[in-house]
């Protein structure tokens, strides 16, 4: 097992720069070592043709199952779109005090709006997405708090108003 | 601290079961699953839930006759029902059964939260509805009928029995029992509350004064009436009106009176429209009502008509055993208003004020408080602060002889013997107070 390690696993295509700065964040809010590293996934089994969209469930299952075994915590990093049966899409998910969650980034993107390209807004979504799961597998909750980064968005939006940090009374639960 | 609203799911897909549960755990609500309406029933006989979110396609029994045996059980749950495909048909059923909303899996991570929260907002409405009709069933605005005693809890509860209705009550107690509060009691407490509670002196008002006071007057009725004016009657219109010291009003007011209270109409001084006012009458006297009846002072229909209800309340040295609680609510109140740092009793003084007689009743035990908390040294009430003291010390003294004598000897101690000085202070002439030393035979020598 690493010993109290964050491995970041990237399936598909992150330019480096991303992945690093994502990395250099969740250091700074857990206090953990943070690893980078590149998995592979045949994605097509995870393809639901009738809904456009991949499923999250067993995407999440697959990466607990066969990518943490032996990992502190570790967050699953896509590039297309997650859904969950009962809803129609989802910005990530995890394992509530569990050791695995997975965040993507194709939602996160002014363009799927109609607005244009903005990378250094984009990076900022994914990384309080990221920071946000990984919160989930340390056992926090959806906060009230609407600038903590624990507070439950639906929207990019939602993710826009929060900050990339916990809020003080996260953090004492953490 | 907010209690967690607690949801069940009803869904026989376990992926879906397993995605709700994860999406509200993270959101902070208590959540449980069933795999089917049979399961779900069950669940429901032993525990509550606030949100039960059910499927409506299910093996065996499905969502909607589920949703019908909640209601038969419980008419209030909120049962929100998911369809796959929506049809009209299937919502407007599903509504008409008593469903709170339904919703079209897959749904929007929005919708949902938006769905939830809703019926969040039901639920703490519908329990703020029950806390503040269970706080209008209990009595309000009795904070200042302060009483543990038997006799005074009795008066509480014939205020909470009489207020709902619409009968006139006659308060009957001595001076200073606290009769208007009473009345306040009782209009505070019944649907009347809204509007006013108008009381009216009637011992301070002659009888033409109260008769303008109460039925109103109109511009020129009498030489100062410049500008027409709603009487107590009219201003009390769907309130209630609280005649004090009902007993002191004349044989004539007694008539006029007895007729306003049987049509609800009166005339206003010097005006020929007639007026209705629908109000509450509530009478207080410190007078045998009955007795002046049998010696033909007060009018018998009148007192009839007044006394529906008779609450009689009793004089404080019935309640010796309320003497320290109001004792503690007048130093509160006054150390409240005097803006100063709460005091304590001390128990010889306490115990001092549960043996006086109290002829002024709790009016005199207020005021005493109010004197002690002013004269005294902000630290403690003691004996000495209390103006019983003197009064139990110098009982002895009763004929006006000695208290003369006392009051002499205590100011020519005042001033050395003085005479010119003594006299000057007792406003007699010098003459008189020699001719008062020489009768009580007083000397410098003996009295110093």
């Amino acid at each position: 097992m690493d010993q109290q390690n964050i491995t970041l696993i990237s399936f598909g295509y992150f330019r480096k720069n991303i992945l690093e700065k994502i990395a250099e964040d969740v250091k700074l809010e857990f206090h953990f070592p943070v690893n980078i590293k590149e998995g592979h996934l045949d994605l097509s089994e995870f393809y639901d043709s009738s809904r456009r969209q991949y499923n999250g469930n067993t995407l999440l299952r697959v990466i607990d199952a066969d990518f943490s075994p032996d990992s502190f915590r570790t967050i699953g990093l896509f590039s297309v779109d997650l859904f969950i049966p009962i809803l129609t899409f989802i910005f990530g998910q995890a394992m509530l005090n569990g050791r695995t969650g997975i965040a993507s980034l194709y939602r996160l993107s002014n363009e799927r709006y109609g607005m244009p390209r903005d990378e250094t807004l984009l990076l900022d979504r994914f990384r309080k997405e990221v920071i946000h799961e990984l919160g989930h597998t340390f056992g926090l909750l959806h906060c009230p708090n609407p600038t903590c980064v624990m507070r439950s968005g639906t929207y990019v939006e939602d993710i826009d108003q929060k900050n990339q940090n916990l809020c003080v009374k996260c953090r004492t639960e953490l | 601290m907010e209690r967690k609203i607690s949801i069940l799911i009803v869904d026989d897909e376990e992926s879906v079961r397993d995605s709700l549960f994860s999406w509200f755990i993270e959101d902070n609500y208590r959540v449980e699953c069933a795999e089917s309406a049979k399961k779900a029933l069950s669940i429901l006989e032993s525990a509550n839930f606030d949100i039960i979110l059910a499927d409506i396609k299910m093996p065996g029994m499905d969502g909607l006759e589920m949703l019908r045996r909640i209601k038969s059980l419980k008419k209030d749950s909120i049962v929100i029902v998911i369809t796959a495909f929506a049809t009209v048909d299937t919502a407007v059923q599903a509504l008409k059964d008593g469903a709170f909303d339904y919703v079209t899996k897959p749904f929007d991570p929005d919708d949902l939260s938006h769905l939830i929260r809703n019926a969040a907002k039901q639920i703490s409405l519908k329990e703020e509805n029950e806390v503040l009709k269970e706080k209008l069933v209990s009595l309000e605005n009795v904070e200042d009928l302060i009483g543990q005693s038997e006799a005074m809890q009795k008066v509480l509860k014939e205020v909470e029995s009489v207020a709902q209705s619409n009968s006139s009550v006659i308060i009957t107690g001595e001076s200073g029992t606290g009769k208007e509060l009473i009345a306040k009691a009782i209009h505070s407490n019944s649907s009347r509350k809204f509007f006013p509670l108008v009381s009216v002196h009637c011992g301070a008002l002659t009888e033409s004064l109260l008769e303008s006071e109460l039925f109103g007057h109109e511009k020129g009725a009498f030489t100062g009436a410049l500008y027409h004016r709603k009487g107590r009657f009219e201003m009390a219109d769907s309130g209630t009106i609280f005649l004090d010291e009902i007993a002191t009003i004349s044989t004539k007011m007694q008539i006029e009176l007895l007729r306003v209270l049987e049509t609800k109409k009166f005339i206003r001084v010097g005006g020929n429209k007639e007026i209705s006012s629908d109000f509450r009458v509530i009478c207080a006297t410190n007078k045998d009502l009955k007795s002046m009846v049998e010696q033909g002072t007060f009018r018998e229909d009148l007192y009839y008509r007044l006394n529906v209800v008779n609450i009689h309340v009793p004089p404080l040295r019935e309640r010796i055993e309320d003497i320290p609680l109001l004792t503690e609510y007048f130093i509160n109140q006054c150390c409240i208003s005097m803006n100063r740092q709460p005091l304590k009793i001390d128990t010889v003084a306490l115990k001092r004020l549960e043996e006086y007689s109290y002829p002024g009743n709790v009016r005199e035990l207020e005021n005493m408080i109010e004197r002690a908390i002013v004269i005294g040294n902000g630290k403690k009430i003691t004996l000495k602060d209390l103006p019983l003291e003197k009064s139990i010390i110098d009982s002895s003294i009763e004929s006006l002889d000695d208290n003369e004598k006392n009051h002499i000897i205590q100011i020519l101690n005042k001033y050395n013997w003085n005479i010119s000085r003594s006299a000057k202070a007792l406003k007699v002439d010098r003459v008189t107070l020699y001719n008062k030393i020489r009768k009580y035979g007083l000397k410098p020598s003996e009295d110093k």
